[in-house]
């Protein structure tokens, strides 16, 4: 059976392991978000708040992903839990990192003024410094978007859903007929999935970065 | 105010009544950075009229900013109290107090991601405006800083001139109608040339506004050409002297104000006086379109060496002297010399005295608005205008002297006689 031919008879299993793969790193991805803008709101103000968060964001990194999964099932069983917690804390950091960073470039002098004609902390927050910061915490966004698609396959290891399934099967019958189609096909289709979904960023940062402040 | 029907020409044309300015009393501010032994600013107090434009001047680092700071909180006052129109605002809610205060700083502040429209719309919408009140004010304050809706409502801060950029920030700062306004430096950054379209903008909105302006600077030349009084300040923001801009210059107290108003301070004087006060003398004038007999017949007759000639609208074009027709073999086409520099008579009489001097016939014609010939100022006229000027500022000076002094003893007299330790 060639790579075309497997993909005829198993695309069924391959769409489902495509969407559920998609779906989780989406999922995760808004977690991770909407966790590291918080983080980086609450700490970017302090010196060494800051640096704690990102240190400890970065520290997380360090840990091999596999490992961190195998620690986890133990604590928190097999499937989806251990996917979801891997994949919000590993996406955290790009997000933590530039947001901290896009909201201490924001020039001074701006937020001196937005205190100035009178706008409340908040209102300041929302209306002037995350817009401002918005295109680094996008970028930030895309990075751990495009670490998380690989780290999503590693899932599967703890019986987690997506195409990390196929490459693992993949693996694990080495030799057998279809073993190098089933790697391939998972590779393939994460690439793919990492492709689209860089689109979608591209598109989304068009949407929503004001034309004041694009590139 | 009774709620009246207007038609839509008449809120076109007439500008809705803008709340004047209110005093600034700040009593015995003190600011105190942590971590620096002795305070940027110590026991600062300052009576800021309404309506007034007062002018914070002094070296860099003495305290200016974080003086102007104080006034809407962005500062807090280490201690003093602050009030506004006699409500003291030291313990008020900063952020409802500066929507009251417009604000505008060096940089512009506007807000790079935001259309000019929705920059100068933001102190309006916090305040609670009407959708429709917002979007008419914002046609009103660019008209009012001399930029054309239609073309600037949408573009985006980076779009515009630094010039233009600084317009917007006035726009902005004005929008909600605050008594005060703040402006720290705020034509420091932009070139010489649209700093003093800038400066002449801003004299003539509050010759309609008539804010309460405080108004930080180091350039002794911008003080004297905005000020109603300057306050010269020197370290800590300790004041120096806080008075007129004529007061100052005739009269400095000491040598650091001496330092400060520079050489030339006689000159500077010219730069407060317009020619419309001085006196503007007629000419004999011709037209272009007169015969060229009565032109002739006019200068042979004896009265006048020289006489101006007007084209169609009146506007000066040519000096004729006697002489010149001849020396052309009566063609008026090469005869005498272009009128190359005219003034206003809003124009300084340190711009008239420029013109005069590069005028080889050592005058100017001074025009209308339109460019209409009104009359000429000569270099006599200049001489003895400046040293009237001067001889009654040096009066004024005295008289001022006079009047501290008798109020001093006055008081010590009082002190003297009373000595119930009331205070
Ligand atoms: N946030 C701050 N923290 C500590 N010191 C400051 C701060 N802002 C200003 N200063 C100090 O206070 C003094 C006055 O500063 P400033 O008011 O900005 O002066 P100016 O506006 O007249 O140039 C300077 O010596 C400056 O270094
Ligand atoms: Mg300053």
């Amino acid at each position: 059976m060639n790579f075309w031919e497997y993909l005829g008879t198993r695309h069924q299993q391959l769409l489902t392991d495509t969407y559920q793969h998609a779906s989780a790193v989406f999922q995760c991805m808004v977690i991770a978000t909407l966790l590291g803008v918080l983080i980086g709101v609450i700490s970017y103000r302090s010196g060494w708040g800051g640096s704690l968060a990102i240190t400890s964001t970065s520290a997380i990194l360090t840990i091999p992903s596999l490992a961190a999964i195998g620690l986890l099932i133990p604590l928190v069983g097999l499937g989806v839990p251990p996917t979801v917690i891997i994949l919000t804390l590993y996406g955290l950091l790009p997000i933590v990192r530039n947001c901290i960073v896009g909201l201490r470039g924001v020039d001074p002098a701006l937020v001196d003024a937005a205190k100035g004609i009178g706008m409340s902390r908040a209102r300041r927050l929302l209306k002037v410094e995350l817009p401002l910061a918005w295109p680094p915490i996008l970028t930030g966004i895309r990075v751990s978007t495009q670490m998380l698609m690989g780290i999503a396959a590693i899932a599967a290891y703890a019986s987690g859903p997506g195409l990390g399934n196929e490459i693992f099967r993949g693996l694990a019958s080495l030799g057998s007929a279809n073993a190098i189609n089933q790697v391939l096909a998972g590779t393939i289709g994460i690439v793919i999935l990492a492709l689209l979904f860089d689109a979608a960023y591209v598109l989304l940062g068009r949407l929503t970065i004001s034309r004041g402040i694009r590139a | 105010m009774p709620e009246t029907v207007t038609t839509p020409s008449d809120s076109a044309s007439a500008r809705p009544a803008s709340t004047s300015g209110a005093t600034i009393q700040l009593e015995n501010l003190t600011k105190s950075y942590p971590g620096s032994p002795s305070p940027a600013v110590e026991d600062v107090s300052m009576d800021i009229k309404a309506g007034e434009t007062v002018i914070l001047v002094g070296p860099s680092g003495c305290g200016k900013s974080t003086t102007l700071k104080m006034i809407n909180r962005l500062i807090e006052p280490t201690s003093g109290r602050i009030r506004i129109g006699d409500e003291d605002v030291t313990d008020m809610d900063p952020v409802k107090l500066r929507r009251k205060i417009g604000y505008a700083i060096q940089s512009s502040g506007l807000f790079p991601h935001m259309t000019v429209a929705e920059n100068i719309a933001l102190v309006p919408k916090m305040t609670g405006w009407s959708k429709s009140g917002v979007k008419d004010r914002v046609e009103e304050m660019l008209d009012l800083v001399g930029l054309d809706p239609r073309e600037f409502h949408g573009r985006y801060p980076r779009q515009l001139s630094g010039g233009q950029q600084q317009r917007v920030g006035v726009a902005r700062a004005l929008a909600a109608d605050p008594p005060v306004l703040l402006m720290d430096e705020p034509f420091g950054a932009v070139d010489p040339i649209t700093r003093d379209h800038l400066q002449d903008e801003l004299i003539r909105l509050q010759h309609e506004l008539h804010k309460t302006i405080v108004f930080v600077t180091h350039d002794f030349d911008e003080a004297i050409k905005l000020g109603d009084r300057i306050a010269v300040l020197r370290e800590r923001s300790h004041i120096a002297q806080f008075d007129t801009p004529e007061a100052i210059l005739t009269n400095p107290t000491d040598d650091f104000v001496s330092g400060f108003v520079g050489a030339g301070a006689a000159l500077k004087r010219l730069n407060l006086t317009r020619v419309r006060d001085v006196g503007i003398a007629d000419f004999p004038t011709v037209t272009v379109e007169d015969p060229l007999q009565s032109i002739f017949n006019k200068l042979r007759d004896g009265q006048h060496n020289e006489l101006l000639m007007l084209d169609r609208r009146n506007r000066p074009y040519k000096w004729l002297r006697r002489g010149d027709l001849m020396r052309a073999k009566g063609s008026l086409a090469r005869a005498g010399q272009l009128v190359h520099d005219t003034v206003t008579r809003d124009a300084t009489l340190h711009d008239a005295l420029e013109a005069v001097l590069t005028d080889s016939g050592g005058r100017v014609a001074v025009t209308g608005r339109r460019g209409e010939f009104i009359g000429v100022v000569d270099m006599q006229t200049l001489m003895n205008s400046v040293q009237e000027l001067l001889e009654a500022d040096r009066l004024a000076a005295m008289e001022h002297e006079h009047d501290l002094e008798e109020l001093r003893s006055h008081r010590t007299e009082q002190e003297l006689e009373g000595g119930d330790g009331g205070l």
